[in-house]
């Protein structure tokens, strides 16, 4: 019983990494907190439901197309949105990514209605039997693709020039213009990268939480996962979505059933309590 | 060394005048000359306008600056390009205070230089360059900038400058809070780096170095050129002597005399 609870809980905590990296990623280049990382999570899930079951484009393909598109819709939210307001202050910006989470809302409403809807399985619902306790096949899929993600995210970051401009452009805008990084461009690639990792991580919550336009609202789960991270550590927002995910499930065990949904915060205050910078976040440093 | 007439400037910036953050730091009718191969440098205290005449060329000031005035690198204006696309045109500014990337290693730092040739892959020459001319860093590529010294710091900006491959260098301050041993090295390579074949122009308040090291020199003050002479016509100049190099001839009594002076320029 808990190594199942634990199980699913880190498929949970998987994706809840995965929507908080999207929020690290965006607040290291931007100093922006983007609120809409839910809702572009949710549009994954509804992009990937349309291309399966009203294009019949086959399961795959469109896993891959889905990042795709959701990096074109990121892409045109910081073109129309956010860019505009560069220069402003961040608080402000911070209250456009609000409003653009409620339009995102009102809009997936509009095109898909605000029915719960089923989304196709790729795996069986069958679960497997392992000895004594059971395992989700789908579990270990949301598993599997997050580390296959977020490896593929450390490649980027460590060993393209592209992924070396993203962070050096983070730790210092003057010199990486210096250096003919432009900054528009790569605010723009920070957005695409993020809208990607968060439709992979609607795609893959989607056959757990079922299709509906408030999927968007684990954001607000995502949120404390980033926090103890560090909010600036990529490994620290999995590290911290994952501590989520297993915690509130146990949490749903062993405490009143109230506990649960606010688990999350209760975690991410105790961290806080202990280190204020998060798990894996740095103070910094400045040498005079 | 180049004969001044003979060959073309490679940087021609006309009287360009250059506000920045509210009329503090301003640069107020500036011309300066860098031909092929030269280095040149601006010498000026302490807000003098030098940082500003370097951010004004490579356009990392405000959208808007400079004010009026033109900018000509090989013949082509650039005082409205936009600033990524300057270090395309081959120049490379060394800022002033280094501004590394704290958190990429020298390697990583260094590669940043090769943004513009991204899709170039003949780099290992270029990285060989850069470490034959600081054997330091090659012990140290590995480790995040950040836990540098500052002389070493140093070499990874200017390093990292040398990796876009510019035909023009960019340098501010490079003497700013080294050891003078450090400094002499510094300077050292400088001279190399011009011998192969850049083109510097070199900002720096250390008179004394950047004169033995340049062959062309202007003296800022308060926005303005008050001198401009080769560095040999310089270095004779009482005021150059008195004011940034430290020779007095037996001051009279009193200090009188440079009190007028320093009167008659400001």
């Amino acid at each position: 019983m808990i190594i199942q609870q634990i199980i699913s809980g880190l498929a949970l905590g998987c994706v809840y990494g995965l929507i908080a990296i999207g929020f690290v990623l965006i607040f290291k280049t931007t100093a922006v907190i983007n609120f809409a990382q839910g809702e572009i999570m949710m549009l994954g899930a509804f992009v990937a439901f349309t291309l399966i079951t009203i294009f019949n484009v086959p399961f795959v393909l469109a896993f891959l197309l889905t990042p795709i598109i959701c990096g074109g819709i990121g892409i045109l939210l910081e073109r129309v949105l956010i860019r505009p307001l560069v220069g402003e202050p961040v608080v402000s910006i911070i209250i456009v990514t609000i409003g653009m989470s409620i339009t995102l809302r009102a809009f997936a409403g509009m095109i898909w209605s605000y029915d719960t809807l089923a989304f196709p399985l790729l795996f069986s619902e069958e679960t497997i039997r392992i000895s004594s306790f059971v395992i989700a096949p789908v579990d270990i899929s949301i598993i599997l693709v997050t580390l296959g993600l977020v490896i593929l995210l450390f490649l980027f970051f460590k060993f393209t020039t592209l992924g070396i401009s993203l962070q050096s452009l983070a730790q210092n805008p003057l010199a990486s213009l210096l250096m003919g990084v432009s900054v528009k461009q790569g605010y723009s690639m920070t957005w695409a990268i993020s809208a990607m990792v968060g439709a992979v991580a609607g795609m893959i919550i989607a056959p757990i939480t079922f299709l509906s336009v408030n999927m968007g609202f684990l954001g607000l789960k995502a949120f404390p996962a980033a926090v103890i991270g560090g909010f600036n550590s990529i490994p620290g927002a999995l590290v911290g979505g994952v501590i989520i995910g297993i915690s509130e499930n146990l949490a749903g065990i062993y405490l009143p059933p109230w506990v649960k949904d606010i688990f999350a915060y209760i975690v991410m205050m105790a961290v806080l309590m202990i280190r204020p910078e998060g798990i894996f976040g740095t103070h910094e440093q400045k040498k005079v | 060394m180049p004969i001044s007439g003979r060959v073309m400037p490679l940087l021609e910036v006309n009287n360009i005048e250059t506000y920045y953050d509210s009329f503090i730091e301003a640069i107020r009718g500036i011309s300066i000359e860098v031909k092929e191969g030269q280095i040149v440098t601006v010498l000026g205290s302490n807000g003098a306008g030098k940082t500003t005449l370097l951010r004004t060329i490579s356009r990392v000031l405000n959208d808007d600056q400079p004010e009026k005035g033109t900018i000509e690198f090989m013949g082509k204006r650039i005082e409205r390009t936009d600033p990524e696309k300057i270090v395309r045109l081959g120049i490379s500014h060394v800022p002033e205070g280094r501004q590394l990337f704290p958190r990429l290693t020298v390697q990583e730092n260094l590669r940043m230089g090769t943004y513009i040739r991204r899709k170039d892959h003949d780099l290992d020459s270029d990285y060989a360059r850069v470490f034959g001319h600081f054997p330091v860093l090659k012990d140290k590529k590995s480790q995040r900038a950040e836990t540098l010294s500052g002389g070493e710091q140093q070499m990874v900006a200017i390093g990292r400058a040398l990796m876009s491959r510019p035909k023009l260098l960019l340098l501010d301050e490079p003497s700013l809070g080294l050891s003078p041993l450090i400094v002499d090295e510094i300077f050292r390579i400088i001279k190399k780096i011009n011998e192969e074949g850049t083109a510097i122009l070199l900002v720096e308040q250390n008179a004394h170095r950047a004169l033995n090291v340049a062959a062309f020199g202007y003296v800022l003050e308060n926005g303005r050129i008050v001198l401009s002479d080769t560095t040999k016509r310089l270095e004779e100049q009482e005021d150059v002597k008195e004011f940034y190099l430290g020779i007095t001839k037996d001051g009279s009594i009193k200090g009188y005399k440079r009190y007028k002076r320093k009167k008659r320029w400001r």
